[in-house]
């Protein structure tokens, strides 16, 4: 009783409207209305209480607008159906009357209430308990605003694949600056090393070259190669990003691609373009087309400057320009930016891993990024494949599938892509080596995709490829020539085969440094080490951290035409946020009472967004960053901490309304 | 799962529908020759409840050289399958023991019969 | 045996999962019995020791749903940080002489109406089972103890956070 005479003694100026709704028959008939509105007139707070059809027809909005204005209600609770369905719409007719939004409550006495119970007297005891409850947190509601932040209206792009390309230029192509930062020479990424892209086997190059020109000639893209992120600061729209821009030790300005570099160079190192296959220089470019479009030194592998060792590359009759330059230095760039898209991309799983495979121990053993540089017309081959150990043209050739994917030693996940590139591969290797003889050992085909079927169908009526479905067991190689232990599943006969060279179709991985990329930008990573997406099906582009998109095979494997798309729908939504002018934020945050704080930093260690900070020894939330989740609030030992619009006292009075104490 | 599968896992705690049969188990086992069937069937038996996973001779040829075991995509120890199979025959006969004395032409059994025999039923 | 006592239970349910679980089984038409009651969080990392037991002392049962372990929830770990919680407070209570079993903590996601009904209704049938909850008719020493632990068992969960 003790509660009850407090509640009453509490002086109230907030003058409380109740709307119940009958929702037509579907709360009515459980829900005994009128008695509700009997009851809860008994509230002190409430001065307006009336039941009605439908509140949320245009009559039963107008009904709530005439309440507000005629009785001067400070806020109002419709008793109907589930917030989700239309606390917006009442919030807007509170807006619309010149009320808080945060004045109206709803109270779920439809799903929660009349449609699962029968017992008529029951229910309505329900309703009333679960209105009151509603009425109490509505007399504790702050009135507040969203919070709204000025933004700059630049765009990062961290990955220079074509995840990172596409992302750049259609932003960019928007009018919005964008700083593209990729980790290596050039840009282009994986694609750029592919031959021919399935299921069209349109020229790799050719679809991806002028993209990678259109990105060096933008007006709007700042193009930063042989950069790394070293931290990211901030929040939505304002993020503070520094970036480590390594020496290229030529200027990109100033080279004219003579080679006489290259000729003069006396240090052989093998190609990373070329996957190992092929041998290059110390100053190189990694591919004629690279952009930027200049030639460059690989520290580790020069001799050095002292022109008693070298430094022959740099001497005027050999770089006319002048553009070697073994001064440049490390940079770091700092940019202000509101926007960020991940397109880090992936990498091929380690072979070496997979010991009875042999990829480590076997020239002959390939992956199936080297087969695809030695189908390419510019690869290390020149256009036939010449399997590695004698320079022969192989005839008989197995592509194993499966190679550490779907496979919980290696990666459990499938890779999505390698049914059909393996596919492509026979294919091309057919019709330049017409009289081959191909072996494909599969678990399943999987080739999901449009036109992906038919794409098999061709591949197995045009290049009479050998499918056979059955793991491989172990690979070795013996006089010169390839052994495959394998199994006809279907069959049911146990394969012993010799090739003149296998193709690993090696399971995709998230690039390499992710987890610490991840980690600087406060985004997560998944079970198998890609980026985690905010929602598998509605927020497939979003990381948890609001203003980070993702794009491409950094977020889970993907080919091409999966790729670009997710890239375009990344910029969508980035600039879905760089036309605005500013940002609007839930104001429903977390708050200190600095007065209480002991400075312990519990709620720094447990919040998910970083958006605490000890300033002072006390603890500060920046509101921008705080989504709400009262996970400090929950934590504070000192209860110094209390989330707006749902504070302890809130609880607590809502408690004591459903147990009927109020 | 069925009770065949259930009385395997309960031996071996491995649950034989984690396997989709890629064959890898099959692919690299050395003996597949004297087999009647291939290990991977065997399984696909068990999980389809054919008793005949049983009566196959495959069980008995395995060695346990857990070349299947290493490599096996899905984690699922197979020799530890193969021995519950040769476990749940055995208890099928219904010995509680068997005195290694009195079996005849000893050395003309498959090796892992004997061990079978001996290691389980001797408690 | 169904003494006629209605048990009062109330249930703390996640805005994403447990509270929209609900709403689904509501839209599905699944009855449950009208002793449960709801209260809305953000978030079930949002639920205190305190807030839970002062719910048990004015009701019979305690039910907390929040989203899936490990990676449902919206902000990312707050279903966690409840179970760390709600462990901590079962045995909490042991200790003190309540039955643990009058807080059940439920993953319950927005699609499943049906769990949600069903854990309802066992909930419900279990709690009449313990029979009516007096937390102040019990002894004053309880309610004590119950104050002393609750600092502790905040430096405790604190402790788990680091």
């Amino acid at each position: 009783m003790s509660a009850l005479t407090a509640h009453r003694e509490r002086p109230t100026k907030e003058k409380i409207g109740v709307f119940v709704c009958h929702c037509g028959r579907n709360i009515a008939t459980t829900v005994d209305t009128k008695r509700v509105v009997e009851e809860i007139l008994k509230h002190p707070a409430v001065v307006h209480a009336e039941d009605y059809d439908y509140v949320c027809s245009s009559p039963g909005q107008e009904l709530i607008e005439k309440a507000i204005k005629e009785k001067r209600l400070t806020g109002f609770i419709v008793a109907a159906c589930s917030p989700s369905l239309h606390e917006t719409t009442f919030r807007e007719v509170a807006e619309r009357t010149g009320l808080n939004p945060y004045k109206c409550e709803i109270a779920n006495i439809r799903e929660q209430d009349s449609w699962v119970h029968e017992d008529k007297e029951k229910a309505t005891e329900k309703a009333i308990k679960l209105t009151k409850s509603a009425v109490e947190k509505v007399i504790r509601n702050e009135e507040l605003e969203p919070i709204k932040v000025g933004l700059y209206k630049k765009a990062l792009v961290i990955g220079g694949g074509i995840a990172g390309i596409r992302a750049a230029l259609d932003i960019a192509d928007a009018g919005f600056p964008v700083v593209l930062v990729e980790k290596g020479s050039t840009i282009g990424g994986h694609m750029a090393k592919l031959a021919e892209t399935f299921p069209t086997l349109d020229c790799a190059s050719c679809i991806l070259t002028p993209l990678m020109s259109a990105v060096a000639h933008h007006s709007n893209i700042r193009l930063l190669t042989l950069s790394e992120i070293m931290d990211v600061e901030g929040y939505l729209g304002n993020f503070h990003v520094r970036i480590k821009k390594n020496p290229r030790y030529v200027d990109p300005e100033k080279c004219n691609l003579c080679n006489d570099c290259v000729d003069i160079c006396p240090v052989t190192v093998s190609s990373e373009f070329d996957e190992g296959l092929s041998l290059r220089k110390a100053i190189y470019i990694p591919f004629p087309q690279a952009v930027p479009s200049s030639y460059l030194i690989d520290l580790d592998a020069c001799l050095g400057m002292n022109p008693i060792t070298c430094g022959k590359c740099a001497e005027p009759d050999i770089c006319g320009p002048e553009a070697v330059n073994f001064d440049d230095q490390t940079e770091i760039i700092e940019e202000d930016i509101g926007v960020i898209v991940v397109a880090t991309g992936y990498e091929l799983y380690n072979p070496e891993n997979i010991g009875e495979y042999g990829a480590d121990k076997y020239l002959d053993v390939i992956t199936s990024l080297q087969f695809e540089r030695l189908l390419s017309p510019s690869g290390p081959a020149v256009g036939i494949p010449k399997r590695p150990s004698d320079e022969k043209i192989p005839k008989r050739i197995a592509f194993i599938h499966c190679v550490g994917s779907r496979d919980e030693r290696h990666q459990p996940y499938c890779s999505h892509i390698c049914c059909t590139y393996s596919a492509k591969h026979a294919l091309l290797f057919k019709e330049l080596v017409p009289d081959a003889d191909i072996y494909s050992f599969y678990i399943d085909i999987r080739a999901v995709g449009k036109n992906y079927e038919d794409f098999i169908r061709r591949v197995q009526e045009e290049a009479g490829v050998h499918y056979i479905r059955g793991k491989v067991s172990r690979i070795y190689e013996q006089d010169g020539k390839v052994k495959i232990f394998g199994v006809d599943t279907l069959l049911n006969k146990r394969i012993e085969i010799e090739v003149d060279m296998a193709v690993l179709a090696l399971s995709m991985v998230p690039a390499h440094g992710i987890e610490d990329l991840a980690s600087k930008m406060r985004i997560q990573i998944d079970g198998s080490g890609f980026l985690q997406e905010l929602h598998p099906k509605l927020h497939p582009v979003e990381s948890a951290t609001s203003g980070i998109f993702l794009a491409g095979a950094a977020q889970s494997p993907k080919d091409i035409q999966d790729t670009v798309a997710q890239a375009s729908a990344a910029a969508s939504k980035a600039l879905g946020i760089l036309t605005q002018e500013k940002i609007s934020h839930i104001p429903t945050v977390a708050t200190v009472d600095t007065d209480l704080c002991s400075g312990c930093r519990l709620c720094i260690s447990v919040c998910p967004y970083g958006a605490i900070k000890l300033i002072d020894e006390k603890a500060e939330v920046k509101e921008v960053l705080c989504e709400g989740c009262g996970a400090c609030v929950s934590t504070c030992p000192s209860d110094a901490i209390s989330l707006r619009n749902h504070t302890d006292e809130q609880v607590s009075s809502m408690l004591k309304a459903l147990v009927g104490e109020i | 799962m069925n009770e065949l599968a259930e009385r395997v896992k309960e031996i071996s705690d491995q649950n034989v529908y984690s396997c989709y049969l890629c064959g890898n188990c099959s692919a690299g086992c050395m003996f597949t020759d004297e087999m009647d069937t291939l290990p991977h069937q065997v399984i696909a038996l068990v999980q389809m409840e054919d008793k005949d996973a049983l009566e196959k001779n495959t069980s008995w040829i395995c060695a346990s050289c857990f070349v299947c075991s290493v490599r096996c995509p899905r984690g699922l120890d197979v020799a530890a399958i193969m021995e519950a199979l040769r476990e749940i025959k055995i208890r099928e006969r219904g010995f509680r023991k068997i005195d290694l004395r009195k079996i005849k032409d000893i050395e003309k059994l498959p090796q892992i019969a004997i061990t079978a025999a001996a290691q389980k039923f001797t408690w | 045996m169904d003494i006629g006592f209605e048990p009062r239970i109330i249930a703390f349910l996640c805005q994403w999962c447990g509270y929209q679980g609900a709403d689904m089984a509501g839209t599905s038409r699944l009855k449950y019995p009208p002793s449960i009651v709801s209260i809305q969080v953000p978030c079930s990392g949002r639920i205190e020791t305190k807030q839970v037991l002062e719910a048990l002392s004015k009701s019979d049962g305690v039910l907390i749903a929040g989203c899936h372990t490990p990676n449902d929830c919206h902000y990312v770990s707050g279903n966690f940080k409840c179970l760390k919680r709600v462990t901590l407070l079962k045995k909490f209570l042991k200790q003190v002489g309540i039955n643990p079993a009058r807080i059940r903590l439920e993953w319950i996601s927005a699609t499943e109406g049906r769990k949600f009904a069903r854990v309802a209704r066992e909930f419900t049938n279990e709690i009449k089972e313990l029979g009516p909850f007096d937390f102040n008719g019990k002894s004053s020493q309880e309610i004590k103890a119950k104050q002393d632990s609750k600092l502790r068992l905040k430096e405790m969960g604190g402790k788990e956070n680091e």
